[in-house]
């Protein structure tokens, strides 16, 4: 499955969901935001999302510190 | 026609700087004509805007507008004072970017934190001494009045969750995350895209001493405006200080300003 995951082309062996992407890259899901194909996807979605061939996704993860 | 502290005056052959002075505020010290101070005495020409200052002396709502509308331009002024600005988060980022939006004479504040004052806050945060124990929003209210005691602000002494957001901001036109914690900033920056659909201006990594010029403003997303260089985490052996908190929070001050600027005219979303 290939994605562009903030605007790199990564490809996956399995389908994949939100959550399982973010396991896969390491990445905090309480400290993300996610755009799915321009829409927000909700914290509460991201096990049930699921990811197809050719999706776009933007994730920006928060640093602490304000 | 001319306006002399705000006031309509009619305007007459010959009237100069001096004579208006004499004539409104014989005890001015201070001249500010069309928007510049000018220690020179000169002609007065129709649709002038003159304003007479006594040092020390409180100027009242009306003469207050005027120095800033001239200070900042009539679109400037026009474009903000009827706005109203959300800012989650109190502390370093929150409590400067409050202060220079009050400068800029945004029309409303809504100020969200839960927490007090403390000595620890004092190498960032606007706040003084004699403020420590206060919640940091009665602090910040007091401050801001000591500024420009002509605004609307709003404070919210709570914790900012998912399901208050809606609730305490749906009346801000465009909202900014200050909050430290990275699991705040995401709930609040999601909630503001999905739920409000408004502008958020949010902030992620300022945290150490170097590389103050490595902070950059983009936006990653649609509505979304983020501040920092990314990777500077607060962690032990690399805090917040002042210099770069204090520029992300002018860089959100800047960013913001713009995205009123480009909000249609007409009533306040």
């Amino acid at each position: 499955m290939n994605l562009t995951v903030n605007g790199e082309s990564r490809t996956f062996e399995q389908p994949l969901s939100v959550h399982q992407l973010l396991t896969e890259l390491s990445l905090n899901e309480k400290r993300v935001v996610i755009e799915l194909n321009e829409a927000i996807v909700d914290k509460d979605s991201y096990v049930d999302t699921l990811l197809s061939d050719g999706d776009s996704l933007e994730i920006i993860q928060f640093v602490p510190g304000g | 026609m001319i306006k002399v502290n705000e006031k309509d005056v009619a305007w007459v052959d010959g009237m100069t700087l001096a004579t208006l002075r004499a004539q409104h505020k014989p005890d001015a010290d201070i001249t500010v004509y069309n928007g510049f101070p000018v220690v020179d005495d000169r002609p007065v020409t129709r649709g002038d805007r003159v304003c007479f200052i006594r040092r020390g002396e409180m100027p009242s709502a009306a003469e207050m507008r005027q120095l800033i509308v001239s200070r900042h331009s009539p679109a400037v002024y026009e474009a903000v004072c009827d706005r109203t600005v959300g800012i989650a988060g109190a502390g370093g980022l929150g409590s400067a970017l409050a202060i220079a939006l009050a400068r800029l004479s945004v029309g409303r504040l809504i100020i969200a934190d839960f927490d007090v004052v403390e000595p620890s806050n004092l190498n960032r945060q606007q706040y003084f001494c004699e403020q420590i124990g206060m919640l940091k929003v009665d602090a910040m209210k007091a401050n801001l009045e000591r500024i420009n005691p002509y605004l609307d602000v709003t404070t919210v002494a709570e914790r900012i969750d998912a399901g208050n957001i809606a609730a305490h901001f749906a009346a801000a036109d465009v909202l900014a995350e200050c909050f430290d914690n990275p699991e705040s900033k995401s709930v609040f920056v999601e909630t503001c895209l999905a739920e409000l659909r408004k502008p958020v201006v949010a902030v992620s990594g300022i945290a150490g001493h170097a590389d103050a010029d490595k902070l950059v403003c983009r936006e990653p997303m649609r509505n979304f405006h983020l501040i920092g260089d990314g990777v500077s985490a607060a962690q032990p052996g690399c805090g917040l200080m002042a210099p770069k908190v204090g520029i992300a929070a002018h860089m959100q001050a800047g960013k913001i300003l713009e995205l009123l600027l480009d909000l249609p005219p007409g009533a306040p979303q």
